[in-house]
C-alpha cells in the first residue's frame, strides 16, 4: 500500500528525518511510536506532501508520489488527520464534512455524510454549529470524519489521542480499529504507545529522526526496552 | 425633506463605490487574511483603462470589458509575482507587499497613462431623474445596481458554492485545506482575480461621476477599508452596508454641516462603532475553543 525508502527532510538547514524506511501493507494498522521531537509528525507531513522531501522515495499504491503536490495526494487515496485536529473553525460541522469530500460532487457525498453521522452521532446534533465551538473530543471526531469523507484507501492519523480524556481516547481508538472493516489502511502516529500498540498489527519506534526498532505490535509491547522507555513499566 | 432625500441619493451613489471596494477587500481577506491595499488601484485601473481604450476608438462597452479583464489579469499577476513568492511569510508582511504593489501600480499608471483627470460619457446620458423633489443621475442608478449585483453574486458564491467554501477554508486553515485536496495556490489566484475585477468594475461605473486619475485609488482604498471594517471584515453583507453607511454619513455631513468635515465625520462614526463593537457591525467574534 505505502512504502517509504530512505526519507530525509529538513526544516531550513536542520535535518529532522535522517533516512526513514517504513512499509504499510493493505489492510494493516501500523503505528509509529516515539517521544516528542522524534520526527513522527514530520514524517506524516512528508507523506501528505505538505513538507518538502530532501531525499528518498514515497511509493503509494505502486506510484511514486514523492513529488506529488499536497492537494493531489488525497485524490490518490491518501488522507491525513493532522496533529491538533486542524478543523475549519469558522465553518459549520456540516461544511467541514462537505469540504472533506471537496474532490467529489456525486450522490455518494450525501450517503458518506450520513455514514459519518452514524459513526459520530454527536456531530449530527451539532451539524449547523460552528466547528470552533466543539469540545476537543468532538473536534477530533470531526477531523476523522472529514478525512473519511475524502474516501481514502489509507488514513494517516497524527496523535488522535492528544489532549483527550481517557474515556474519549478509548472511543477514538475504537473507531480507528474499526476502520479495518471499511477497508481503510491505517498509519497511526502516537505518543500514547501502549494504546497505539494495543490496536496495531505492527509498530515502528522512532528516535531522533530514525527508525530504531520495528516488529509485530505484540512483540514490541513485550520488549523490555520499549516497556521501560515508552510504556512506563 | 427633499433636501434630505437629495443627500441620501448622493450618499448612496458614493457609498456604492465604497461598497464595491469593500467587497473587493472581503474576497482577498476571506482567502488569506490579507488586507489588500492595492484594491484602490484596481478601481483606478478600471477607470483609466476604459478611458484610454475608449479614446483609442473602442466602443464604451468593449473598453469597459477590456478594463475589467485586464485588471483581473493584473490582480492575478500581482498574486503570482509578489504574494506567491513570499510563501510562508506572515500576514503583516503580505499586507506590506500589497502597499508596495499599490505604490508601484500608481507610478506605472502615471508613466503609462498621464497625470490628468479623465472621464468618459455616462452609460445612459446625464439627464437627472426627478424623484419627490430630489434628483438622481442615471449613472448613480447604474452604480447602485452594480453594487447590488456584485453583492448578491458574492453572497451566493460564499454560502452556496463549494469553491466559495474552499476559499473560506483556505483562509481558516491552509494546511487542512491542502489535506482535503484544495489547490490553495488556485484559490489565491482566483481571489486576486475576482477582487481586481470587482475593483475595476467599480472604476468603470464611477468614473463618469467621480472622474479618475492615476492617484484616485488611495482615497478609495482608505474609505473602502474603513467601510469593510465598519461592516465587519470578511462579511459581504457587512461590506455592502458599511460602504453605503460611510457614503451616507459623508453626504449628510457635507450637506448639513460643511464638506470640510465629511471625511472627519465618517471616521469619527467608524471609530465610535469599533470602540463598542471591535468586530464591526456584522463581523463574527473571533473567539474559539482550543
Amino acid at each position: 500500500m505505502l512504502s517509504v525508502e530512505g526519507l530525509r527532510s529538513r526544516y531550513g538547514r536542520i535535518e529532522v528525518l535522517h533516512g526513514v524506511d517504513l512499509e504499510v501493507k493493505a489492510g494493516e494498522i501500523v503505528t509509529v511510536i516515539g517521544a516528542n521531537g522524534a520526527g513522527k509528525t514530520t514524517l506524516l507531513r512528508c507523506l501528505s506532501g505538505v513538507q518538502p522531501v530532501a531525499a528518498g522515495r514515497i511509493v503509494f499504491r505502486g506510484d511514486d508520489v514523492t513529488r506529488t503536490a499536497g492537494h493531489r495526494r488525497l485524490g490518490a487515496g491518501l488522507a491525513q488527520v493532522p496533529e491538533g485536529r486542524q478543523i475549519f473553525t469558522n465553518l459549520t460541522v456540516e461544511e467541514n464534512l462537505r469540504l472533506g469530500a471537496y474532490l467529489f460532487s456525486d450522490d455518494r457525498v450525501d450517503s458518506d455524510m450520513a455514514e459519518a453521522f452514524a459513526m459520530f452521532p454527536v456531530l449530527r446534533e451539532k451539524r449547523n454549529q460552528r466547528a470552533g465551538g466543539l469540545s476537543g473530543g468532538q473536534q477530533q471526531m470531526l477531523a476523522m470524519a472529514r478525512a473519511l469523507m475524502g474516501r481514502p484507501n489509507c488514513l494517516l492519523l497524527d496523535e488522535p489521542s492528544m489532549g483527550l480524556a481517557p474515556i474519549l481516547v478509548d472511543q477514538i481508538l475504537d473507531v480507528v480499529r474499526n476502520l479495518k472493516s471499511l477497508d481503510v489502511t491505517v498509519l497511526l502516529v502516537e505518543q500514547n504507545a501502549y494504546a497505539a500498540l494495543a490496536i496495531a498489527d505492527r509498530g515502528y519506534v522512532m528516535e531522533t529522526g530514525r527508525v530504531t526498532m520495528s516488529g509485530p505490535a505484540a512483540e514490541l509491547i513485550a520488549d523490555a526496552r520499549i516497556r521501560e522507555a515508552y510504556l512506563g513499566v | 425633506m427633499s433636501e434630505l432625500l437629495q443627500f441620501t441619493f448622493s450618499g448612496l451613489t458614493v457609498g456604492a463605490v465604497y461598497a464595491l471596494v469593500a467587497l473587493g477587500f472581503t474576497i482577498i481577506y476571506n482567502a488569506s487574511g490579507v488586507v489588500n491595499f492595492a484594491q484602490g488601484e484596481f478601481v483606478m485601473l478600471g477607470g483609466m483603462i476604459t478611458v484610454f481604450a475608449h479614446a483609442a476608438g473602442a466602443p464604451l462597452p468593449a473598453a469597459a470589458a477590456l478594463a475589467v479583464v485586464a485588471t483581473a489579469a493584473i490582480g492575478i499577476l500581482l498574486n503570482k509575482l509578489a504574494i506567491e513568492r513570499a510563501r510562508g511569510a506572515s500576514v503583516v508582511t503580505l499586507i506590506i507587499i500589497t502597499i508596495g504593489a499599490s505604490i508601484f501600480l500608481r507610478g506605472a499608471a502615471q508613466l503609462g497613462f498621464d497625470k490628468q483627470l479623465h472621464r468618459f460619457p455616462s452609460f445612459s446620458g446625464d439627464d437627472p431623474i426627478a424623484i419627490a423633489g430630489a434628483t438622481i443621475l442615471p449613472q448613480s442608478l447604474w452604480m447602485l445596481f452594480g453594487a447590488a449585483v456584485v453583492f448578491a453574486a458574492l453572497y451566493l458564491f460564499f454560502t452556496r458554492s463549494l469553491t466559495g467554501k474552499a476559499v473560506l477554508a483556505t483562509a481558516n486553515n491552509k494546511l487542512a485545506a491542502q489535506l482535503v485536496g484544495i489547490d490553495t495556490d488556485f484559490v489565491m489566484a482566483l481571489s486576486f482575480g475576482l477582487s481586481a475585477a470587482i475593483g475595476a468594475l467599480a472604476g468603470v461605473l464611477a468614473t463618469p461621476i467621480t472622474l479618475t486619475s492615476y492617484d484616485a485609488g488611495t482615497a478609495l482604498a482608505l474609505k473602502g477599508f474603513a467601510a469593510a471594517m465598519l461592516g465587519g471584515m470578511g462579511n459581504p453583507f457587512g461590506a455592502l452596508v458599511g460602504g453605503l453607511l460611510v457614503g451616507l454619513i459623508e453626504a449628510t455631513t457635507a450637506g448639513y454641516l460643511s464638506s470640510d468635515y465629511k471625511d472627519a465625520a465618517a471616521f469619527v462614526v467608524i471609530l465610535a462603532v469599533l470602540f463598542a463593537m471591535p468586530q464591526g457591525l456584522f463581523g463574527k467574534s473571533a473567539q474559539e475553543r482550543v
